[in-house]
């Protein structure tokens, strides 16, 4: 066995998992691989293998990563499932920490306003008829929606809206959009509310507790009762 | 050092300059020194308002572009004994004649001879609302209980609570008629209120006296006997910090023989 092995290949039930060691250089690594992956392939195997690429501590940019799939590529029967690595940036970790986060806002949303997260909304307050309210994930409002909620505006069709009084001009979750009937049918006291993406595609209003079936990942309780 | 309040409310012929000349005459009626300023510029009205139009001989653009002094261009309410003032704004120019850093200047000059100055904004969001606003130190939103009046005061409150600069904005409801209000067909006072979710410094009914008043150059507020006038006068003294209750709608229950005193004239 040599010394320093940068490069160690596994096999589990589910494929191969290489092993790219974090402490050598990027060219160093790249050469070993290629040589690794060359001696490997000269055992005859007919079957398309697919590989996962652990890279322990080490940040790889977009252009590395590719050029890593690359090379294992030109291995005729290897395909790479993903490369996961330990670390992220600063950027990617801030956007990953906004887009988990609910931000919660004391204001009054006016007409003309807009208000937008990236992670979920909790508003303290009511959203006015001609207000936008828009988050990437949920919205939840504790006064009266009367103007636009649009929950999971980068295309989570999962997101919810819930609002103490629903009486929004317009519903938006994802792509999907729906609005107010245009007569006023109701004013009978109603208790909160929710909106979601049903299995037609279609924006339901339905009472709150049907949530807790419905998207449980909500919860974001780690251990308790 | 006086208070500059500005009268505000995005939709137009909601009443603010109506609001503003009675509210200006209120104050003087209080014994406070006020100045008020015209800024719809090209679109003057409070002059005529206020039954000043022929004594203008100087305006608001010509102190701001420096051909006057300010003591030059104000003009002097004779009916009362050196308390109201107006600053007319020009006629012929239009709204991009002064920027928000001149009216700031002029109103912060002003500040220094009167007790309160009262701006009237002309309708809009736009360059003429931003000029208005720039000098105050107090807003009042007028609106009327109407859908759409309301929807406008609803986004210039918002804007209002971007200037740094700017208490928060206090309401008049303006031309309420009892009797929809009270049938439903019309919002009603809290109903605007708790949608508005700011402070409510007054409500004043619709009355034909108001109209008649202003037609003749007399804003409503000399008249003791319109309860318009005493709802006027009312916001004047809550401006001033006293507590005083807001009137009674009711006025059905007066009866037939106000409606008769009213037919012949009878005050």
């Amino acid at each position: 066995m040599k010394k320093n092995q940068n490069v160690t290949i596994k096999g589990t039930k589910d494929g191969l998992t290489l092993h790219l060691d974090d402490s050598c250089s990027y060219g160093e690594l790249k050469k070993e691989l290629d040589r690794k992956l060359s001696e490997n392939s000269r055992s005859v195997e007919d079957r398309l293998l697919s590989v996962r690429v652990q890279v322990g501590n080490r940040y790889l940019t977009e252009e590395q990563q590719e050029e890593l799939k690359e090379l294992i590529r030109q291995k005729k029967n290897l395909i790479v499932e993903s490369i996961s690595s330990n670390v992220i940036t600063k950027e990617e970790a801030e956007k990953q920490k906004e887009e988990n986060e609910i931000v919660s806002v004391a204001k009054v949303i006016r007409s003309g306003q807009v208000l937008e997260v990236a992670g979920d909304l909790l508003l303290i307050g009511d959203v006015n008829p001609g207000g936008t309210v828009m988050a990437g994930g949920n919205i939840f409002i504790m006064g009266a929606l009367k103007g636009i909620a649009h929950a999971g505006c980068h295309g989570n069709k999962e997101a919810v809206i819930v609002a103490s009084l629903m009486k929004p001009s317009q519903l938006r979750i994802s792509n999907c959009i729906n609005r107010a009937p245009d007569k006023d049918q109701d004013d009978e006291k109603r208790e909160m509310e929710c909106a979601y993406i049903d299995e037609n595609d279609q924006i339901t209003v339905d009472r709150l507790q049907v949530l807790m079936h419905l998207r449980p990942n909500i919860t974001r309780l780690q251990g308790g009762s | 050092m006086g208070e500059a309040i500005v009268i505000t409310s995005g939709k137009g012929g909601v009443g603010k300059t109506t609001t503003s000349a009675n509210v200006g005459t209120a104050l003087a009626l209080q014994g406070k020194r006020v100045c008020l300023v015209d800024t719809d510029i090209g679109l003057r009205n409070l002059d005529v308002v206020m039954g000043l139009e022929n004594r203008i001989i100087y305006d608001l653009v010509d102190v701001v572009e420096g051909r006057c002094k300010i003591h030059q261009a104000v003009v002097k309410d004779k009916r009362f004994d050196d308390l109201l003032y107006l600053l007319p704004a020009a006629q012929t120019s239009d709204k991009t004649a002064v920027t928000p850093e001149q009216m700031k200047k002029l109103v912060d000059e002003l500040k220094q001879d009167y007790d309160y100055i009262v701006i009237d904004c002309p309708a809009g969001i736009e360059q003429g609302y931003k000029n208005a606003v720039a000098g105050a130190d107090k807003a009042i939103v007028v609106t009327t209980p109407e859908v759409s009046a309301v929807r406008d005061a609803d986004r210039i409150i918002g804007l209002l609570e971007k200037e740094e600069n700017v208490e928060a904005p206090k309401l008049i409801i303006n031309r309420i008629r009892s009797h929809m209000m009270k049938n439903g067909d019309m919002l009603d006072v809290d109903e605007i209120t708790a949608h508005l979710s700011i402070d409510l410094i007054g409500i004043v009914a619709d009355d034909d006296e108001v109209i008649k008043a202003s037609n003749h150059g007399e804003p409503i507020a000399l008249n003791p006997n319109s309860k318009a006038s005493i709802a006027y006068r009312n916001i004047a003294r809550r401006i001033l910090g006293e507590a005083v209750p807001l009137q009674p709608l009711e006025e059905e229950n007066k009866g037939v023989f106000s409606k008769l005193k009213k037919f012949f004239g009878v005050k």
